[in-house]
């Protein structure tokens, strides 16, 4: 029988055949490890005793594999994957370069430290609620979003994220949470459905969805495609995720209802998700679409970071004056991508290195200041100085840090986005970054004045203080906050991986060919 | 056919967007759900359209010998009919929850996370 029809035919040429090196399924690791313990813990949602131990088993596990994942991309080079054995772009390819494997770290680091954090703030109801579950799952759909490398599967891994977020934003049921989920859970939902809208069109015009192939055949289409209006539309709906403005008012609206491990949460991950996604498509797929949208996304980003921070200025509850202070640190982080450079896109990716961590930190520290002062009002918290010294000092510590003074690690991106502004002669965006680090500086300065260092508030506090706060309660406070002060004094380890990362998306090469090893699309 | 589908697509979206610029939770929902099948006609649109040809390969040859229909973009489709369902389903239920609990469904109204006439900070002591 003539070859061609029969069932032996050349696989070769459609499917990977040689099975995939133990050691890169590592790059699937962080997806798989908190979907099989969430499935895990929602069976035994009722044995709310055992979720503590079962849950920091699978988060160490989750920081495990992404430190190993990130030491051997940073090693070896991006790790490819591809789902179905069907050969890129045809398969669905999971793939872990600097930039994903780096902020998966990170986001291992945080989620972390939220665990340990968690077993005081979520209490036996919240745990029956499916908490663990919900973060879990949260977190599948965080490295899911880091490590695709297909971009619908970015649009299905955004909705896990975001459903799951909705799980825990609601968690408690109380009537705030709901009002603020509402206003959550419809913008972020029609966010999402532009992403798709961008993501049917460009499939429409390309044929494919690999970022690999996407990358190689929009660089090639020259006039063919209605490109500009897609990048337009990906800048659209990614600048919604990240908050950024006009697009941010869902955030403040929402992020200071939920429990406070919640909000940390939030604020550490999932604007930062948005801001990958941001750089990925923008710097990678689009890049000379990103240079003429340049103009508009500096405007963007100068008007994010400075009314951000005026936002934060005006609150008197110090959980939603926070919430504007992460509004106004996207601003930051969309000036280096408006300006592009190798040094802009290092500091945009450090700067979201950075806010995970401190921005994470920042919130169970108001958590802590709400308990121990028994209000989270700027009219009725005093004398925390005075009654929680090492409190304080945490406090001054991340208050720096997240002002971008020395010698914390908010410095160093800060310093490259307006060394980076002043070479491309953008004197404005530096101006705006460093009266958006005044700003800050004068909003967190006021709350430590007037929380830490002031004896008598005007009026008295509303709840009832909670337990006493033990070392317990400190450890992952501390633990971020070693971080903080760890990259301050020696910012070289994570500025190199932050480098790397700049580079593999502004000069793709090695992204695509680790794709499609035959350079070029089918 | 694309075009009179794209004249559809674009119906559905003016539609949608109206609603979901109304104050009222219920009439956003109803946005909402248009919204997703405007997606989905968009994507549907998108991979383009062909008449009904059975996708059967001969003996013999590689490729089908007319073109016949993409299957992804139905893929698609259906991952996303999926995802929006369980969103609107999600969606509805926290649109009832929030008109028993908040007591409205008009969303100026909805402001106990963002009370009207909030104070400012103090401004020393």
């Amino acid at each position: 029988m003539a070859g061609a029809a029969s069932p032996h035919a050349d696989l070769a040429s459609a499917m990977v055949l040689q099975p995939v090196a133990a050691a890169d399924w590592l790059v699937v690791a962080p997806v798989v490890i908190p979907i099989v313990f969430g499935a895990a813990l929602l069976m035994f949602r009722k044995e709310t005793q055992q979720h503590m131990v079962v849950s920091i088993i699978a988060f160490a596990l989750l920081l495990l594999a992404d430190a190993a994942l990130l030491w051997r991309v940073i090693e070896h080079g991006p790790i490819v994957m591809t789902m179905g054995r069907w050969l890129p772009p045809f398969g669905i390819t999971f793939q872990a370069d600097v930039l994903g494997a780096g902020l998966a770290t990170v986001a291992g680091l945080v989620a972390f430290a939220a665990v340990l954090f968690s077993f005081r703030d979520i209490d036996t109801t919240g745990r029956r609620y499916g908490f663990y579950t919900f973060f879990l799952l949260m977190m599948a759909g965080v490295h899911g979003a880091f490590l695709t490398g297909d971009i619908f599967n970015l649009y299905v891994w955004f909705e896990v994220l975001l459903i799951s977020s909705f799980g825990l934003l609601v968690l408690g049921s109380e009537h705030e949470q709901i009002d603020g989920a509402v206003k959550y859970a419809f913008l972020n939902l029609v966010a999402t459905t532009l992403f798709l809208i961008a993501v049917g069109l460009l499939y429409g015009a390309f044929g494919t969805l690999n970022m690999a192939d996407l990358a190689g055949k929009i660089a090639a289409a020259k006039g063919q495609a209605p490109v500009m209006t897609l990048a337009t539309l990906f800048l659209f709906a990614f600048a919604m995720k990240a908050a950024a403005f006009p697009v941010n008012f869902w955030l403040p609206a929402s992020y200071h209802t939920p429990r406070i491990i919640v909000s940390a949460l939030f604020a550490g991950l999932l604007t930062k998700v948005g801001i990958y996604a941001l750089l990925r498509v923008l710097v990678m797929l689009f890049p000379v679409e990103r240079d003429m949208l340049a103009i508009v996304i500096a405007w963007v980003a100068a008007f994010t970071m400075v009314l951000g921070i005026l936002g934060a200025l005006a609150q008197s509850d110090i959980r939603r004056a926070v919430g504007f202070v992460v509004v106004s640190g996207i601003g930051v982080m969309l000036a280096g991508l408006a300006l592009g450079s190798e040094l802009g896109l290092t500091a945009a990716i450090l700067y979201a290195l950075h806010s995970m961590i401190a921005m994470t930190a920042v919130y169970m520290l108001v958590g802590l200041m709400a308990e121990a002062g028994g209000s989270v009002s700027l009219h009725s918290l005093a004398g925390l100085y005075r009654a929680h010294p090492f409190m304080a000092a945490l406090a001054l510590v991340l208050f720096f840090a997240v002002a971008g003074l020395p010698p914390f690690s908010g410095v160093w991106p800060k310093v490259f986005v307006v060394k980076a502004s002043l070479d491309v002669g953008a004197w404005w965006l530096a101006f705006a970054v460093l009266l958006t680090g005044l700003l800050t500086t004068i909003t967190l300065g006021r709350v430590f004045a007037l929380a830490f260092w002031r004896n008598h508030a005007e009026e008295p506090a509303t709840m009832v203080p909670g337990d006493p706060i033990t070392w317990k309660t400190y450890a992952p406070v501390v633990l971020l906050t070693a971080a903080v002060v760890f990259i301050g004094f020696y910012p070289q380890p994570v500025l190199d991986v932050a480098h790397a990362a700049a580079r593999t998306i502004l000069f793709s090469s090695g992204y695509v060919n680790a794709v499609l090893p035959a350079g070029g699309g089918a | 056919m694309e075009t009179a589908l794209s004249v559809l697509v674009g119906l559905f979206f003016a539609v949608a967007i109206y609603l979901l610029l109304s104050k009222h939770t219920i009439r956003i929902l109803l946005g909402v759900a248009l919204l997703g099948n405007a997606v989905n006609l968009l994507i549907f649109t998108a991979g383009r359209v062909l008449r009904e040809t059975p996708p059967i390969i001969p003996d013999g040859l590689y490729t089908p010998p007319v073109p016949v229909a993409n299957p992804l973009p139905q893929a698609l489709i259906l991952t996303a009919i999926v995802i929006s369902f369980s969103f609107f389903a999600f969606l509805l239920v926290l649109a009832y929850r929030a008109y028993q609990d908040i007591g409205t469904d008009d969303t100026d109204e909805m402001r106990l996370a963002e009370p009207e006439g909030d104070r400012l900070p103090p401004l020393g002591y």
